[in-house]
Order: structure tokens, then C-alpha cells, then sequence
């Protein structure tokens, strides 16, 4: 195993105790880098060759410098004796819809593609100020609109380690894709149907969903400003409970912020799970699937996905927690239809801002008057998938069509809220502390199978959106491997601000399923290179 | 889906993009209208729920009330440390001005 395989725990004590040094860390993840990811997502691609079918692809932008810079300063202040921070010497990477000041930040897309941020989101500023190391920029789809990563404007798109002819998730896929081929420890991601969680299940990694609110979105380029949710990627329940730490909490910069202590996620860690109520529903094994001739049909979750759960449910049971099955969520199948209204119109007013006059990028052609530089513009730079977003997002917002279609899908959602805080009621019928489910439908998809089908494309995140919704937590977490050799992930899904309970039990699980012949399995990208 | 049932028609989708201040060719404008429809269809699943005309609108998840929200900041002027690393992100700043093409208006009578 070599260094850049270890967790970011691990490597910290390292640190520490002066067995390795930080520029050694980060020297191991930059050869990881070189080895398997790949040319870099450039926006002029040119033709696809063998040799980028089997690599990563994770990157839009490296950042070596800054990185060497910050690791020496780590390397100085523990040689010193000073406190290096909680993430000293700890490479990570930021899904490009991140700002961070000096560095292109495109949200991978033409659009912003010549945008060097003025300024840095909160949430990268404080794993900095922790000592952790910016790798660079990582891939997504554009704007974050999709749930595959081959969005993106920068070609080529993140491929996943697992199998490079499939895709890695999204829209997170770079930073689910770095963080399981051993190139950073850690990645920044957002979440606003499921973004992280899916790629964190089709690669095998932690991934957490926070509360909304629980991170600053200060400086995170929005999608839907309502659902947006920074969280953690990471190879453990402890490498993501140690980044959380770190970034979570108040902003004066970010109203949404919420004001609540943040707790020693870390220390929670080693809390007993008996006596711990956790939640089985059969709506969670319900999947829909829309059909070529356009009607919808429910079928139960793949076998093997349905399996892990109660694998999982059992192992929760014999370290003394009760399993309460038959939880009701009848709201759960609506979450993609509401979704598809509300974070549209939130994603049509974010991006009226683009406009090619104050930032980002303004059409060569020659116009004559400015609604023409706007609409050429506009029509440039934007992919499909954000002009998509705004055509329906105007629609549906249209004030003939707001009653039947936006303020009904607002209604909904309190309905979606009112099944989580009915399952976690405390003096309710259930009194879950968390809910045990699939994360996604299907393991990983093939590349190009699913892409522009808009429709079959959402409902890959129709098992995460409702938590979007509600605004609760919820992470990913691996749990083996499907007949097809694909890593399959379940998810906890629990009550506002409860991410310490949700760490803890994936913790447990990851302490019970130690042993098990599948946690020894390495990304074939790794075998290869 | 036949063209009678869609939601999205030419029309419409025309004067959509005009809204959207976005141009489009005739390959983009396609996909995009068909998967507007197919999405609104999508989304006619919510008709099937009956609804208390009292559930009131969720625009967001979690509640805020005292307990986590911030509370109102003084609203003082802040100068912008930087304001070149600002400017100079515009496609065509001079003399303190973004440069734009003309700007359509009308005389008011």
C-alpha cells in the first residue's frame, strides 16, 4: 500500500509523529495523479483516444504550486512545534463550482471558463486554514446539471476507477472518481439531488450530504439555491467526520448558515449504536422508471441492492440496535416530478446573471444591439443542460402556469418534509434515528448510456432527492460489490443537524464489515497503471 | 408523446427562448423542446396527489427560527478590497466603465 492509499487519519498521525512530511504526502498523490487520471477536461478536447478511455480524467485544473507551497508551510510549522491545524499536510481536491481565489473556476463550463475568482468559498477557505492542500479543480457536469459528469463542457469527462467504460456518477464524479483512485484523501463536493451521495455510491467512497445549512454555501456557484449542500468525500466515516469538522458551521457571509454548534464529529464516532432505532421502508424499495412510450412503471429495487440493505440492517441488529420496518415515506416517489419544478426555476434565476457583460465569456460575433449580445452570448457558452434548466425553469414559473406547476410542486414538498419528520419524531410512532435505504437504482451506468435522456438521467437520483427536499442528512456508504463488479452503496438518512449519528453508524458498519473479503478489492484503474 | 399532447409547443418553445435571452440552432432547439415535454410529463404525477388546499408552500426544508439563524447584520458599507480582481473578469472594462453594445430604448411620449 502506498502512502496516498492510507487515510487521512492515519497519514495525519503520521505527519505528527515526523514519520513522513507533508511535500512527502503530497508527492505521493501527485504520482498517483500522473499515473492514472489522464489528460486534464480542456474545453477543445480533440478526438478521444485508447489511452483516455481507460483513465481517470478527474481534473479540469492542477494546482502544484499552490499545494507545494502550502505543504511546505505545513512541514515548517510541525518542524516548529506549532499546531499545523486538524487536516496538516492532507491533499484535497474542490469540485470546480468552488471559488477559490486565482484559480479558474468554471463550474465546467464555457461560460465561465476565463472566470478567475476573485474571492474563496468559505468551505475551501477553512479546509486551507486546517492545513489540508488544494490539489486543483476537479470535473463535474456543467453547473452541476446531471448525475453522470459528462455534461461537462471540459472533455474529457471523469471516468470511473471501477471501470473506466463506466460512468462515475455526478455530479460529483471528479471528486468521488479522485478520492476512490487514491489521488486525494478527500474531496469537496456539493449535493443538490444527490450529487454527492450517487458518485460516492457508483465509486465506492463516503460520500455525506449535510444538512442544508450545515456548511456555508459562500462562494459555491448556485444551482438551487434552496437544496445546494457542500459536503465531504472521503475513503471513511472518520476521513469525512474529521473534513466536516473542519468546514461546517456559522458564516456571517452565508444567512443560511446555521448558528449551531458543530459538534466533535470525531469523538462521536466511538458512540455504542445499541439501543439505536433505525428505519426500514418499503417505499425506498420501490424504484420508478419512465418508459419508451413515455408512461411510468414501479418495480422493486435490483435484488442485490435490496440484499446489501438488509445485510446492513441485519449487522445494525447484532450491535444491538432495533430495526423498525414498514416506515412510510408515500412521498418519496414525487421527489423527482417536485424537483424537476423547483430547481428549475431556482436554476433559471441563478443563471440570468451570466450575461457577457460583467464576467465570464461574451460571443466574437459582431452584434448591434445588447439583447443580441446577451442571447449570442448566452446561446455560446451554455450547454444543453443549463439551457434545459432555464427553458423549464421559466415555464413552470410563468405566472399562467405557476399554480399547477411550481407552487404545487412547493406544496409537495412540505408533504416530502412532513414523512421524515414524522419517521424521526421523537415522541412519534417510529422514533428513528436514522433511515436505512439504496442509494442510487443502479450501480454505475455505461458511458453515453443514459446521457441526454433527460428524464431517465434525474430519476438515476430519485432515491437521494427527497432528502434534498426535507433538507436532512445523508450519507453514502460502501457496501460491496454488485455481479457486475461495481461497488453498491447504501444509504442513512437522519434528522436535521444529525451528521454525528450518521458518521457513527457508517462507522460501525465499516467496523463490522472489516473483514469482509470485498473491503480488500483495489480500483482496476489501479491495477492497470 | 404525439405533437397534440405536448405542452411545449413551437410557439411556446419560441417565445420561451426569447424570454431566455438564448439563441439556439434547429438541432438544439429540437432536443431541447422534446425534452421539455418529456420532463413535463414527468412532473403531470403530481396532479395525482390529492392536495389540502391548506398545506402550505415549502420553499425550503429545514426550518429557521431563532435557535439557528444568524441574526440580522448591521447594514454598514464595506469597501471591496480588491475591486481590480473585479473588474478586470468583464469582457471589456474602460476608463471605470463595462463596455456594452447599444442599448435598445424607447422615447417615452
Amino acid at each position: 500500500m502506498e502512502l496516498c492509499d492510507l487515510s487521512a487519519v492515519e497519514v495525519r498521525d503520521l505527519l505528527l509523529e515526523k514519520k513522513v512530511s507533508a511535500v512527502e504526502v503530497l508527492d505521493a498523490c501527485q504520482t498517483r495523479i500522473d499515473a492514472v487520471d489522464g489528460r486534464a477536461g480542456t474545453l477543445d478536447p480533440g478526438p478521444e483516444t485508447e489511452e483516455d478511455a481507460q483513465r481517470v480524467h478527474a481534473f479540469i485544473t492542477r494546482t502544484p504550486e499552490l499545494a507545494r507551497a502550502q505543504a511546505e508551510a505545513v512541514d515548517k510549522k510541525i518542524a516548529a512545534g506549532e499546531d499545523p491545524g486538524p487536516l496538516a499536510g492532507i491533499p484535497f481536491t474542490v469540485k470546480d463550482i468552488f471559488c477559490v481565489k486565482d484559480t479558474p473556476s468554471t463550474a465546467a463550463s464555457r461560460i465561465l471558463a476565463n472566470f478567475n475568482a476573485p474571492y474563496t468559498a468559505t468551505a475551501v477557505e477553512r479546509l486551507q486554514a486546517a492545513g489540508a492542500l488544494m490539489l486543483g479543480k476537479v470535473n463535474l457536469d456543467e453547473f452541476t446539471y446531471g448525475s453522470s459528469s459528462e455534461s461537462s463542457a471540459f472533455q474529457p469527462s471523469p471516468r470511473n476507477p471501477w471501470d473506466t467504460s463506466r460512468v462515475p456518477g455526478g455530479s460529483s464524479g471528479g471528486s468521488a472518481a479522485s478520492v476512490a483512485a487514491g489521488e486525494a484523501f478527500l474531496s469537496l463536493g456539493t449535493d443538490t439531488a444527490g450529487s454527492i451521495r450517487q458518485p460516492a455510491a457508483f465509486c465506492g467512497v463516503v460520500g455525506l450530504k449535510p444538512t442544508y445549512g450545515r456548511v456555508s454555501r459562500y462562494g459555491l456557484i448556485a444551482f438551487g439555491s434552496s437544496l445546494d449542500c457542500p459536503g465531504p468525500l472521503a475513503r471513511s466515516a472518520k476521513d469525512a467526520a474529521l473534513m466536516l469538522g473542519a468546514m461546517a458551521g456559522a458564516d456571517p457571509r452565508d444567512a443560511t448558515a446555521a448558528t449551531l454548534d458543530v459538534p466533535n464529529y470525531l469523538a462521536a464516532l466511538e458512540k455504542e449504536v445499541k439501543g439505536k432505532r433505525i428505519g426500514l421502508s418499503p417505499d425506498y424499495f420501490q424504484i420508478t422508471f419512465p418508459q419508451a412510450d413515455g408512461a411510468y412503471s414501479q418495480q422493486p429495487v435490483p435484488e442485490e441492492m435490496r440484499a446489501a440493505v438488509l445485510q446492513a440492517a441485519e449487522i445494525y441488529r447484532a450491535l444491538g440496535a432495533e430495526i423498525i420496518e414498514d416506515v412510510p415515506m408515500p412521498n418519496t416517489r414525487y421527489g423527482i416530478p417536485v424537483y424537476f419544478v423547483i430547481s428549475r426555476v431556482e436554476a433559471a434565476s441563478n443563471l440570468h446573471r451570466y450575461d457577457g457583460v460583467k464576467y465570464g465569456y461574451r460571443t466574437q460575433q459582431a452584434v448591434g444591439e445588447l439583447k443580441d449580445l446577451y442571447r449570442k452570448s448566452r446561446g455560446e457558452g451554455f450547454g444543453l443542460q443549463p439551457k434545459l434548466r432555464i427553458l423549464m425553469g421559466m415555464y413552470v414559473s410563468a405566472a399562467q402556469y405557476s399554480e399547477q406547476y411550481y407552487r404545487r410542486a412547493l406544496r409537495v414538498r412540505t408533504l416530502i418534509r412532513r414523512d421524515f419528520e414524522e419517521a424521526f419524531d421523537p415522541q412519534g410512532k417510529y422514533r428513528l434515528d436514522a433511515l436505512l435505504t439504496p442509494t442510487t437504482p443502479t450501480s454505475a451506468f455505461p458511458i453515453k448510456d443514459v446521457y441526454g435522456d433527460s428524464v431517465l438521467m434525474q430519476y438515476a437520483d430519485q432515491l437521494t432527492v427527497p432528502a434534498n427536499h426535507a433538507g436532512v442528512p445523508g450519507i453514502s456508504l460502501p457496501a460491496g460489490f454488485g455481479a457486475d463488479g461495481l461497488p453498491i452503496g447504501l444509504q442513512l438518512l437522519g434528522p436535521d443537524y444529525s451528521e454525528a449519528t450518521l458518521l457513527q453508524l457508517t462507522h460501525a458498519y465499516e467496523q463490522a464489515s472489516a473483514g469482509a473479503e470485498w473491503r480488500a478489492k483495489r480500483p482496476t484503474v489501479l491495477e492497470v497503471h | 408523446m404525439s405533437e397534440k399532447e405536448q405542452a411545449i409547443t413551437p410557439e411556446v418553445f419560441d417565445h420561451l427562448v426569447q424570454l431566455a435571452a438564448l439563441e439556439l440552432d434547429e438541432k438544439q432547439a429540437e432536443y431541447l423542446r422534446r425534452e421539455l415535454n418529456s420532463q413535463l410529463s414527468a412532473v403531470r404525477e403530481l396532479e395525482a396527489i390529492q392536495l389540502d388546499p391548506d398545506t402550505p408552500l415549502a420553499s425550503h426544508g429545514v426550518p429557521y427560527d431563532e435557535h439557528n439563524s444568524p441574526a440580522l447584520r448591521v447594514d454598514e458599507w464595506q469597501a471591496c478590497a480588491d475591486v481590480d480582481a473585479i473588474t478586470r473578469q468583464a469582457p471589456q472594462f474602460e476608463d471605470g466603465y463595462l463596455i456594452v453594445p447599444d442599448i435598445p430604448h424607447t422615447t417615452l411620449e
